[in-house]
């Protein structure tokens, strides 16, 4: 092989000191496997907590806010400024008012023409009390359209007994989170009896039961069909309080809400705003992950940097002769650092294959199973762009830590070294 | 053969470290083609100096120097470098093989960096110096296994590996024991007869006694 000749005498030192350019590849190797397998799991974990939590939270929440604002108010209108005529209200009570949202079929269809947006499923919801013989709990009776709802929470996975589309075809039918059925005691044909606060009570029969995995969803939550609310409440079949949005990309929640907010001129809620614990959980999970592998990464920086220099403090008669013979200080300076690019670029692959095993190992792992664990094993995210990041900063590192002790070694004066 | 390859004019250097000191004063020399040339002196009279400085790898001087009719003085690093590797074959008291190569790659070495012939015409002219020291079977010996003798025959052939304008020197035979050093010396005669180019410092009298021109040095002068 005919390769140039600094980089054969590179290579040729290289190989001279197996074992000690095995050593300083093993930094990389191994801060380079810890970040993948670090970043990987801590990526699950990231998605799973957010998976979770998400689950029963949808991505845009549309309604109509009790507004106890009354900043702008008719009296001056009336009264003028005479403030001898003017009645001070303290704490006035909310006033009555309609909590649905007025024209929700229209602004279904048009969330439904946005590409951006893959479910859009109204609710109406309302308190219940829960009657099965002297049981009596309290709880969420939510309205839905059933097919958008399922498609809304992935609602088919989540199905412990029976099958979302039940609601459809049985007459007053009842979805009832798995908690709350236990506690009523109720199995798939019975019949319970919900009482709403303003006094009206109905009777449905349960078509199955399903579990979020978050007892404040599974121990209060039941669904039926948006006209069997309607019916209960007394109200007519366009009364809709809520619409829940999903998207096709998560992270577009918080600009879609802000328009949808001036647009319809209701409350919207993304994601995000509501839930401020998911991202701020990520972030430190994040910054501790980065934090780790980068010091990882650069330790193992610090141990090429450190054999490099013993390498070129041994080799400075060799650096002597060297330029002697006519190469210069860029040559040498090729030689010492192709060395250590070596030794980061191997370190590197290898760090990125024993990063893939212990990431992979540990996605065989079984996860402890509880009674809300949706787990298998342990959760780890298999993405290429960490991959690739590692690889870079691993040669990054190495490329640092390498170009110093070369520089050093192409400054070396060789009448210095010759004479003495 | 009256060419002159070598003229240096008016050079002086000092150190700087630990005290102020002229090494060299005002020397002007002049290096005719074929010629060998031996410099003798007490240690400390500045021919190792003087040396270093002829053969540009030394820059630090006043003065100026030309070599084979090109002004070398005041040419950048990467120009001299160049040069050293297309005019100038070295040989130091110590060795300075690199260890972890072959007899053979040691020599061929200077020839890649010069990259003006195949790497199979390197390897035939390597071997045909090595043929010429005499030390044919060792070429595929680690040059770390040869005894003092042996790696100095090796950097001669070296040195010689690019047909150099000039051969430098510095006392060849320092680091040897007698009977070496007399098939060093005897390998600096033969080559000086092929009509090389030689400019040696030594120590050794009977050395110096055996070339064209002896210069001999004291206090920074040429006596």
């Amino acid at each position: 092989m005919n390769l140039p000749v600094n980089l054969l005498i590179s290579g040729t030192q290289l190989l001279a000191r197996k074992r000690q350019s095995f050593i300083a590849m093993l930094g990389v190797i191994f801060g380079i496997a810890m970040f993948i397998f670090m970043i990987s799991f801590m990526k699950g974990v990231n998605n799973y907590i957010q998976d979770t939590m998400l689950s029963a939270i949808p991505d845009i929440h549309i309604y109509n806010d009790i507004r106890t604002d009354y900043a702008s108010s008719v009296t001056s209108t009336w009264l003028g400024n005479d403030t001898a005529k003017m009645i001070v209200v303290h704490h006035p009570r909310p006033e009555k008012v309609r909590l649905n949202l007025k024209n929700a079929s229209l602004i279904i269809a048009d969330l439904k023409t946005r590409s951006d947006v893959e479910v859009v499923s109204p609710l109406l919801s309302t308190q219940v009390f829960f009657n099965y013989g002297p049981v009596q709990l309290n709880g969420v009776l939510d309205g839905v359209n059933i097919l958008e709802e399922a498609r809304l929470f992935s609602l088919r996975e989540r199905m412990m007994t029976g099958r979302a589309e039940n609601l459809l075809t049985a007459d007053k039918g009842i979805l009832l989170g798995q908690g709350l059925a236990d506690k009523l005691n109720v199995v798939r044909g019975d019949l319970v009896t919900l009482a709403t606060p303003a006094g009206a009570s109905m009777r449905f029969r349960v078509v199955g039961t399903f579990s979020f995995g978050l007892s404040t969803v599974d121990n209060i939550k039941a669904y039926v069909s948006l006209s069997g609310v309607q019916q209960l409440l007394a109200k007519d079949h366009d009364y809709i309080t809520d619409i829940r949005v999903k998207l096709k990309d998560i992270n577009g929640a918080r600009d879609l809400a802000a328009v949808c907010r001036k647009k319809y001129g209701y409350k919207s809620e993304d994601w995000e705003s509501s839930n401020p614990s998911i991202k701020a959980g990520n972030l430190i999970r994040d910054t501790l992950t980065w934090v780790v592998s980068l010091t990882l990464l650069t330790v193992a920086g610090f141990g090429i940097y450190n054999i490099m220099n013993m390498v070129i403090s041994s080799k400075m008669k060799d650096i002597a002769i060297l330029k002697a013979q006519g190469f210069d200080g860029r040559d040498i300076l090729t030689i010492f650092l192709s060395q250590s690019l070596v030794i980061g670029i191997l370190g590197a692959l290898a760090g990125l294959l024993l990063g893939f095993l212990l990431s992979y190992g540990l996605s065989r792992v079984p996860f402890p199973q509880t009674e809300f664990t949706f787990m298998k094993f342990f959760p780890v995210v298999f993405e290429i762009k960490y991959y690739f990041f590692g690889a870079g900063f691993g040669m990054l590192t190495t490329f640092v830590a390498g170009v110093l002790p070369a520089r050093k070694a192409a400054r070396v004066d060789p009448v210095a070294i010759l004479r003495s | 053969m009256n060419e002159t390859i070598l003229v240096a004019t008016q050079l002086s250097k000092f150190f700087r470290q630990p005290e102020p000191f002229q090494v060299l004063k005002d020397i002007s020399l002049s290096v005719r083609k074929g010629e060998f040339i031996t410099i003798i002196g007490k240690s400390g009279c500045g021919k190792s100096s003087l040396l270093y400085l002829l053969s540009t790898l030394d820059t630090d001087y006043t003065g100026s120097l030309a070599i084979n009719g090109s002004k070398v003085t005041g040419l950048n690093e990467h120009a001299l470098s160049g040069f050293r590797n297309e005019h100038i074959g070295f040989v130091f008291q110590f060795h300075y093989l690199l260890p972890e190569f072959t007899v053979l790659q040691n020599i061929m070495i200077p020839a890649m960096k010069l990259g003006k012939l195949s790497r199979q015409q390197i390897e035939h002219n390597a071997m045909e110096r090595l043929e010429q020291m005499e030390i044919r079977g060792l070429a595929s010996k680690p040059s770390g296994k040869l005894s003092g003798g042996q790696q100095q025959r090796v950097a001669i052939a070296r040195a010689l590996i690019n047909n150099p304008g000039i051969i430098m020197a510095d006392e060849p035979t320092g680091n040897l024991d007698s009977t070496n050093t007399q098939i060093i010396f005897n390998i600096f005669h033969q080559l000086a007869q092929e009509g090389n180019t030689i400019l040696a410092v030594t120590h050794d009298n009977d050395f110096a006694a055996r070339s064209d021109r002896i210069i001999e040095m004291m206090d920074g002068r040429i006596k």
